[in-house]
């Protein structure tokens, strides 16, 4: 029926089965053509799922636990974000700064942090630095350096993830124009109050949607802490589903349970993190538009 | 006549090997307005960046307000001499330089507030009757973004008055203008030099402006003061054949 009125308007038109599609098609908007190639896509997997002995009821029993575990993930999350934009802040000033001592150390660390493999910075934190304290250190020193995994794990993530905010910082600070620092030294300004009261604060609009990209990403590599045996309580969405996907047997269904936790946890900040931008430039924008 | 209240003596600046200043000397008195042009690149702008040391000068002295620091030792081994030298001198920009992300009170209070030892109230009032000097007062609260050039730079002049410095050093205040702006600006610069007979180093090619109101021109050629002398002097014909020749060019 729809398919008429087209045909109509458009005469000396062969009237083929694929042509009749072609111009049915051009009716339908492209997001809804794009949601029924996500349904197609999601109905395929589900059929597959459900052919190979997919336990429904096994995922309903289970899928509250490990999703429930995803406060461990948030926590892991924050307190690792906040350790990291620390570690940002310091190693962008070093890369900055003229001070060879300065330089050199925070060359040496976005260096190693970001040439070798998050995993293996992992294990260094939890299984070399100890042997190292103990080598060391006195033992009731040394026994400082003895972590739980989750603490370990952490560390091990604002430390990567560090290095790589500390270029980012870098960049944002080499962003704002040298006229500012220069004003600011002109009026007499400490080089600490040039860059805490007129640097940074430029810097930190710059460099707000490229942290909150960085921010999802770690949200996801916290998995990884678990590889390094946490216990229950500091058992993460994915923990948990080894944990109990091994002992069932029932893999598929358990990392599938904790794979959507993590793709429903990153679309939620996805979705902040869009708006925090479009506020930013927004504004931005309407400041220049009022100017004129 | 008390003793000149900035004396530059033997100062030399090179970039690598270019030598940009070749042996300036000046003496400025109290309340002088000097106005130092020439061509581009002939020294005049970093003659005025060394004088508060945003350039560190290669070779010579500069002393303002009976303090002296000569070359030679890094500014960073030294910040505290340098930083004080600084606020006795107030800078003013091509490129205004105003702190984007402050309001205009704001950029005014930013550095009395964090250097000065005056209270809270003493700044404020300060930064509010530089502004309504400056016909700004009631810009206070807006952002740097929405103000015009000439409104900008009026508002950097009275940010760099905020410390009470005792030289105003003016690097092509209105270089950056457009043409209608540029007269507001020389009308708070005028004011500043003929009311408050502020101690003022200008670097400009607004000949009607040092006309008026310098009371000494000096014409920078190749690293050198190549000719000084007062405003009537300059104007009269007689000069020597370069600056002459600039002069005619720009007139």
């Amino acid at each position: 029926m729809p398919v008429a009125p087209t045909d109509e308007a458009v005469p000396h038109q062969r009237h083929g089965l694929a042509q009749s599609l072609e111009l049915y098609s051009l009716k339908v908007p492209f997001r809804i053509k794009v949601a029924a190639v996500w349904l197609v896509i999601c109905g395929l997997l589900l059929a597959g799922f459900l052919k190979s002995g997919f336990d429904i009821a096994w995922m309903g029993d289970h899928a509250f636990a490990i999703a429930k575990a995803v406060w461990v993930t948030i926590a892991f999350s924050i307190i690792a974000i906040s350790l990291a934009v620390g570690l940002a802040l310091l190693g962008a000033q070093g890369r900055v700064s003229r001070n060879p001592i300065a330089y050199g150390i925070s060359g040496f660390y976005t260096s190693f942090f970001r040439g070798t493999p998050l995993i293996v910075q992992l294990f260094l934190w939890y299984l070399a630095l100890p042997q190292l304290a103990l080598g060391l250190l006195p033992q009731q020193y040394a026994t400082w350096f003895i972590w739980p995994a989750q603490v370990a794990g952490i560390v091990g993530i604002a430390f990567n993830y560090g290095a790589y905010m500390t270029e980012i910082f870098r960049s944002g600070i080499e962003a704002v124009p040298h006229g500012q620092a220069e004003a600011a030294a002109a009026l007499g300004m400490s080089p600490g109050q040039q860059m805490r009261r007129i640097i940074l604060p430029q810097a930190t609009r710059i460099v707000i949607p490229a942290t909150g990209n960085e921010f999802i990403a770690m949200m996801k590599d916290t998995a990884l802490i678990g590889l390094l045996g946490t216990t229950l309580l500091w058992a993460d969405p994915f923990r948990m589903a080894q944990l109990s996907g091994k002992a069932d047997f029932r893999n598929l269904e358990a990392l599938i349970a904790a794979a959507l936790v993590y793709w429903g946890l990153t679309a939620v900040f996805s979705f902040f993190q869009r708006k925090l931008e479009e506020r930013m430039s927004k504004g931005y924008v309407r400041q220049v538009k009022d100017a004129s | 006549m008390s003793a000149p209240i900035v004396r530059v003596a033997g100062l030399h600046k090179s970039f690598g090997s270019l030598e940009v200043l070749k042996g300036v000397d000046m003496q400025i008195n109290a309340g002088e307005v000097i106005v130092v042009f020439g061509r581009s690149g002939s020294g005049k702008s970093t003659f005025l960046r060394c004088i508060n040391f945003l350039e560190e000068p290669t070779q010579g002295t500069i002393e303002v307000a009976g303090r002296s620091i000569a070359a030679g030792i890094p500014t960073r081994f030294r910040r505290k001499q340098v930083q004080h030298l600084r606020r006795t001198c107030g800078m003013v920009f091509q490129q205004f330089n105003l702190f984007p992300h402050m309001s205009v009170l704001d950029n005014v209070m930013e550095a009395p507030r964090r250097i000065s030892t005056q209270s809270a109230k003493q700044v404020r009032d300060h930064a509010m009757s530089l502004l309504a000097d400056v016909g700004l007062a009631d810009k206070a609260a807006e952002y740097p973004i929405r103000l015009s050039g000439g409104q900008q730079q009026r508002v950097a002049i009275a940010r760099a008055l905020a410390m009470r410095p005792q030289v105003m050093l003016f690097d092509e205040p209105t270089s950056a203008l457009d043409p209608e702006l540029i007269h507001e600006v020389l009308a708070v610069m005028r004011n500043l030099a003929q009311d408050h007979s502020t101690t003022m180093i200008v670097v400009t090619h607004e000949m009607g402006f040092a006309r008026e109101v310098a009371t000494r021109m000096c014409f920078f050629h190749e690293g050198r003061i190549h000719e000084q002398c007062e405003p009537e002097q300059m104007f009269d014909g007689s000069r020597l054949p370069e600056t002459q020749r600039f002069l005619d060019a720009v007139m």
